[in-house]
């Protein structure tokens, strides 16, 4: 048998090797990325959640600057704690419209109450349509709406106070 | 203290790895005088880890949540069997498992070998300590078992419900001794070519281990493919996924080295290609773990992404399979190869085999690993799906399938017989069933024809070693391939049944409606909700017929809590010409409910086949294990059997 064949098994197995180690070290993107990033806003009207608050539409999220447009419900638990973090968006000047997903009035009313109001307007969703119209699996989730009406970018599940940076750079590169 | 007792037996165990393995060194390097404690260490090694897995056996079985492994794995409502069972459903249970038997196989080998030289046990106990240590390693440093949480939590976090299933306390196991059984063929042939004594009576002190494991494979592959069959409620046998492919390799390895382990063992030829068999066998073993355990291939098995243990799994298999290929390499110039043979002779008709199965194996390899290295090159993330697989692999496996029929006929170094005469009535039965397929089935695809053509000629072919003898006179090695060979052509009777003929009706039902699939006629009687120990679940009472009387199946989809998730629970009703099989889905809002059915015509014989494949393996290792009692040792070598 000659050299090179005896060999041969190795070699194969080093190349192997090498296509592993490579694939171990690099690490996976773990991030869902929406499909309807760069599409504009799909059309719809909202009745208004609460009396004592505009409502938000289409038309509202094309206003030249870029909006963060937060899918919240009083009924979730992780949106208590999101609010917050909404809160210090807001404090730094981020506008910021809500999309209530099947909810009450009075619950609404008492959520924000107890935990803050970071909403510019907030439009009622009862049937999830919007929701589902905007490729939103769940609560909370947030989308990056650039001056044009564009989205730029989804957030799936709740933002964290370590996201803000992440948002922040987002939202200034929709400018 | 239990949890700590097995963790103590499994460092003890480690400790006399080291030794055996030094013991091997030193016994190598001077005189074998000093390895005669090596048996005795192998085996108390093997008891060790025996004990430690009893533990997690027992901290399982008491649901002792103080136990992390446990907390994470088990729920204290749910069934004792899957209780136990979850103890190897896990990463650290199924490694302590997997290094458990490892070392056991030792202790046998130690116990038992008698075959071999002294030199070259020595060297094997040695190559299965080293193999062991890496593994006791891996156990200690980077998955305990055994590690403790505190304080204890009030109860655990369950078990994946698709898991909760009989065939989880039988598949893993059964997969597990298949595996790790190759390992002992690894070692013996390290130790083989550590020594250079690779002859005949290492080929015939490596079968029962070949044989053993490709059995064991050989059903835990039929079995799986039947619990993702019933439990998955997709209606296949086989998905190509990385994990099913993983350890569909070994048992192509292990299918090769069986048979070119007779040459060895027979003719003393071959050498350097079985040698190389039995290193391959087990590599592919610890890759298909590496694939499982690190989750660099994602699918449906994807149990544990752990890029740090990937990485020490990785570092073991490296080490290993460099090691035995290097030997390989600076050794392999010294084999002589024994006999000559010429081209139309059993040797040659087994080379043949071996080729085949080795390209179905890089075949199978290649389209495992091919998206790491396309993502590697361009970045582009792809995945290589069964058309890939049966469109390359399906003609190769025929090709095979018709030599099966051919290679048994054949005699030892060369053949002058006019032995294709023989084939002329199973060729007769081969081209019928090519008429009749035409005739009955004129639109069905190529490859399930030649399928049905292929099954039919080797039915009749198979059966031919035991025509023209007295068959009760045949050694049960004999009737044992004849049986193997058999179950090839039932499984691929049941293959190209199953692709051919299959129907598949998706629809939405009510209370009330019917609807058709095959010959079948399903109507749906009602939805009505149920429980079980630890799930609710939606029951359809399904009433299915096809003329006379009526059959009623129950499929189920289950809810569980812990974690939240729902399963499928499929109805499947067995006929003698098919399966009917049924699957409830969701409800949409105006009240109906989608329904899934197929009827598969002879699906059944796919695992019917396999079951005798096994079966065959089981009469053949009866038959050399039976016949070597009758013999004494020294009688053996001197009529030099195969």
């Amino acid at each position: 048998m000659s050299k090179a064949i005896r060999f041969a098994p190795l070699a194969l197995l080093l190349l192997v090797i090498v296509a592993l180690v490579w694939r171990l070290a690099t690490p996976v993107d773990t991030n869902v990325h929406s499909k309807l990033a760069g599409r504009p806003v799909p059309f719809f009207t909202l009745a208004a959640a609460l009396p004592t608050k505009p409502t938000v539409s289409s038309t509202d999220l094309a206003t030249g600057q870029p909006r963060l447009v937060n899918i919240f419900a009083s009924w979730c638990v992780p949106c208590v704690s999101e609010v917050k973090v909404l809160q210090s968006l807001k404090s730094r000047g981020v506008p910021i419209d809500g999309i209530d997903i099947r909810d009450r009035p009075a619950d609404l009313t008492d959520f924000l109450a107890r935990n803050g109001d970071p909403y510019e307007r907030i439009g009622s969703d009862p049937q999830s349509q919007l929701q589902i119209a905007l490729g939103s699996s769940g609560v909370p989730e947030s989308f990056i709406v650039d001056g044009k009406g564009i989205i730029r970018y989804q957030h799936i599940g709740a933002i964290q106070a370590s996201d803000m940076p992440m948002i922040l750079t987002k939202l200034e590169q929709a400018k | 203290m239990i949890a700590e007792a097995g963790l103590a037996a499994l460092w003890l165990a480690a400790g006399l790895a080291a030794y055996q393995f030094l013991l091997m060194i030193l016994a190598l390097r001077s005189n074998l005088e000093v390895a005669r404690p090596m048996r005795a260490v192998a085996v108390v090694q093997g008891g060790l880890t025996l004990v430690a897995f009893a533990m997690l056996l027992l901290v399982f079985a008491r649901s002792d949540m103080s136990v992390a492994l446990v907390f994470e794995n088990s729920h204290s409502a749910k069934p004792f069997i899957y209780k136990v069972a979850g103890a190897w459903g896990n990463h650290e249970g199924s490694m302590l498992m997997w290094v458990t038997i490892l070392a056991v196989a030792g202790a046998f080998l130690a116990l038992f070998s008698r075959r071999t030289t002294e030199r070259t046990l020595i060297a094997g106990l040695g190559s299965q300590a080293v193999l062991a240590l890496g593994f006791y390693a891996f156990l200690l440093f980077a998955s305990n078992p055994f590690a403790r949480l505190f304080p204890a939590p009030m109860d655990g976090q369950g078990l994946n419900p698709l898991l909760q299933d009989p065939g989880l306390a039988f598949h893993p196991p059964t997969l597990y001794l298949g595996y790790v059984g190759l390992s002992v063929a690894f070692s013996l042939a390290v130790g083989a070519l550590l020594t250079g004594e690779v002859d005949s009576r290492l080929a015939r002190a490596m079968r029962p281990w070949v044989l053993g494991a490709w059995i064991l494979l050989t059903l835990g592959i039929t079995a799986g493919s039947y619990w993702a069959y019933y439990e998955l409620g997709w209606g296949g046998y086989w998905f190509w996924d990385p994990v099913e492919n993983a350890s569909l390799m070994p048992w192509l390895a292990a299918t090769a080295l069986l048979h070119s382990m007779n040459v060895l063992a027979a003719r003393g030829a071959l050498k350097a290609w079985t040698m190389m068999l039995a290193v391959i066998a087990f590599s592919m073993s610890m890759v298909g773990t590496f694939l499982v355990r690190s989750g660099i291939l994602t699918s449906v098995h994807a149990f544990a992404i752990d890029p740090q243990r990937g990485t020490f799994l990785l570092v073991l298999l490296a080490i290993y399979v460099g090691a035995a290929f290097t030997l390989f390499a600076l050794r392999g110039a010294s084999l002589k190869e024994g006999a000559p043979f010429e081209l139309v002779s059993r040797e040659s008709g087994l080379v043949v085999n071996n080729l085949i199965l080795s390209v179905i194996l890089g075949i199978v390899f290649l389209g495992t690993l091919y998206p790491l290295f396309v993502e590697a090159l361009s970045g582009e993330k792809l995945s290589v799906g069964a058309p890939y697989f049966n469109a390359v692999a399906g003609p190769l496996a025929l090709i095979l399938a018709v030599l099966v029929g051919v290679g048994p006929l054949l005699s030892w170094r060369s053949e002058r017989r006019p032995v294709f005469r023989q084939l002329r009535v199973p060729a007769l039965l081969g081209l019928s069933a090519l008429v009749i397929t035409m005739i009955l089935a004129p639109d069905i695809h190529i490859l399930p024809r030649l399928g049905f053509v292929v099954a039919a000629y080797l039915i009749a072919a198979a059966v031919l070693p035991l025509v023209g003898r007295n068959p009760l006179r045949a050694p049960l090695a004999t009737w044992g391939m004849v049986v193997a060979h058999l179950g090839i052509a039932v499984a691929l009777t049941g293959m190209a049944a199953n692709a051919a003929f299959s129907s598949e009706r998706l629809g939405i039902a009510k209370p009330g409606d019917t609807l058709s699939v095959g010959p079948w006629l399903v109507q749906l009687e009602g939805v009505t909700p149920t429980a079980g120990k630890n799930f609710t679940a939606v029951e359809a009472e399904l009433r299915a017929t096809r003329g006379e009387g009526a059959v009623i199946l129950n499929p189920q989809t289950h809810y569980y809590s812990d974690p939240p998730t729902e399963t499928n629970e499929s109805a499947i009703r067995t006929f003698w010409n098919g399966q009917l099989y049924t699957v409830i889905g969701k409800s949409d809002a105006s009240g109906g409910w989608q329904l899934r059915l197929w009827w598969k015509p002879f699906v059944t014989l796919i695992w019917a086949g396999g079951a005798l494949i096994a079966m065959g393996g089981a009469l053949a290792l009866l038959g050399r294990i039976w016949r070597r009692r009758r013999l004494s040792s020294g009688e053996w070598r001197r009529k030099g059997y195969a």
